[in-house]
């Protein structure tokens, strides 16, 4: 399946939240500023949102990708 | 015959390389065919997340690279556990014999003995144990100190530890069966995992399966602590009643209140159930506990489920690698609240946000910390719902008051 998925690097991320602002649809703030993000596959109308939040995060943080590495 | 059961009592230390060879036999040849028999032997990972062993060392063999790694984890940073000590203490040989059989089996040509700094008499067993084997087994072995912190045997940490001495979590993918030792496929792998590999290159997989149950086969080690007449390690067959394992240790059931099970990062069961369930890792995954690592610790009657785990969380918090931002801010605010709870001077505002605050911990670390975290916290919540319902509205404990400041 071609999905994409918003995910991101905990250890980078430093909690600036533009990322909320730009698709509020898939990301919200934690009390601290830290995102949750939506862990459902992100649709089609939302791509392109999700791309801008991805090239506007100062920390390169986050990304958008197409397959998801099971966890183990 | 099993990796600790049926030989020399483990208070008698190290067991020397020809009293080894004697009771198992030489080290077979092994080989690549031996992940098949593993496979079949249905052996999971005994470090706590019970991954299926043979899964993990195609993952490590598949990666396109004519050199690998492999990494012993013998960093034990769970306080409540000491297998894998005892364990390194007692069959040295045992564990060398599945460190070399694993690198046999995925063609690395050295391996890596990730061993916590507290546990020098492991170390010690170990090193004299690569002295007498000589360099019989041709392949360069290490050995490495982890240090004394709760992550650092996590398996990103180890892999990072021995690259450049920071034993931190890094950033998944890549995952160490992809890049882990100088950039090399590495198998990270628990020390009494490896021991069970070399029973199960002696004897096979069907010899493995005859003991323990379907889904959870062979032996496990179990670390018994607390409100235990007999506290220790203990080696088990999967499937055993956790109340029969319990009552060869001198366990009252009746001065019980709860028992965590599968360490830190496992959860609370309450005193009437735990006895009844089963030693079965895959059974206890189905029934949404966890075995972990094998830590049983009985909570008495007398001490306070709440208190227990506030102290354990400011642990966790405490232990945090304070890499991200969730765990560093979120897993402080909750062990912050469970303070307050215990010591009864929780606010509203506390009581609506725990929860939540709790469920956001899930998921959202580089490593599993925060989330192991929140399962304590939830489960705690669940078995101890009058206790902490007493401290948060009644402002009461109902175990002596004076234990919180006594041991604090």
């Amino acid at each position: 399946m071609n999905e994409h998925r918003l995910t991101i690097d905990r250890i980078r991320c430093d909690g600036r939240g533009i990322c909320a602002d730009l698709v509020p649809e898939l990301i919200r703030l934690d009390d601290w500023g830290y995102p949750i993000i939506d862990a459902r596959p992100v649709g089609v109308e939302l791509t392109e949102h999700a791309r801008r939040a991805v090239a506007n995060c100062p920390m390169r943080a986050l990304r958008l990708s197409l397959s998801n590495v099971p966890e183990n | 015959m099993s990796v600790l059961a049926g030989g020399p009592p483990v208070q008698r230390g190290a067991e020397v390389l020809t009293d080894h060879q004697r009771r198992f036999g030489a080290i077979p040849p092994g080989g690549a065919r031996l992940i098949e028999e593993i496979e079949r032997s249905g052996l999971r990972g005994r470090g706590g997340a019970g991954f299926p062993v043979a899964a993990k060392w195609s993952a490590v063999a598949a990666g396109r690279s004519r050199r690998r790694v492999v990494l012993v984890n013998g960093a034990e940073g769970e306080p409540l556990s000491a297998k894998d000590r005892a364990l390194m203490c007692a069959r040295p040989h045992l564990v060398l014999d599945g460190a070399v059989l694993a690198a046999r089996a995925l063609r690395a040509d050295q391996a890596v003995l990730y061993v916590g700094s507290e546990h020098r008499s492991a170390r010690n067993a170990l090193e004299d144990a690569l002295r007498d084997r000589g360099g019989a087994d041709r392949i360069d072995v290490r050995v490495v100190i982890a240090p004394p912190r709760y992550v650092a045997g996590e398996e990103s940490a180890a892999v990072r530890c021995v690259n450049d001495g920071t034993a931190l979590p890094t950033a998944l993918p890549p995952r160490p069966f992809q890049s882990g030792v100088d950039g090399l496929p590495t198998l990270v792998q628990n020390v009494e995992t490896l021991a069970h590999v070399a029973l199960i290159a002696r004897f096979g997989a069907q010899w493995f399966r005859d003991c323990g149950t379907a889904n959870a086969p062979g032996t496990t080690l179990l670390t018994l602590s607390g409100a235990v007449a007999r506290p220790g390690v203990v080696e088990v067959r999967s499937g055993a009643r956790l109340g029969d394992v319990l009552g060869d240790a001198g366990f009252v059931a009746a001065d019980t209140s709860a028992v965590l099970l599968g360490g830190y990062f496992g959860g609370w069961i309450a005193g009437d159930v735990a006895p009844t369930l089963a030693v079965d890792a895959a059974a206890l995954r189905g029934a949404g506990h966890s075995l972990g690592c094998g830590v049983v610790a009985v909570l008495s009657e007398t001490e306070c489920g709440v208190v227990a785990t506030a102290r354990i969380l400011e642990f966790l918090a405490d232990q945090s690698a304070r890499q991200c931002g969730p765990c560093v801010f979120g897993l402080r605010a909750v062990a912050q609240c469970w303070h307050r709870v215990a010591q009864r001077t929780v606010t509203p505002d506390d009581l609506v946000r725990i929860g939540r605050w709790t469920d956001e911990l899930t998921g959202r670390g580089a490593c599993r910390h925060p989330d192991g975290a929140a399962n304590l916290a939830r489960s705690a919540l669940q078995v101890f719902r009058e206790e902490f319902m007493l401290h948060a509205e009644h402002r009461r404990c109902s175990h002596q008051s004076a234990a919180w400041r006594a041991a604090s």
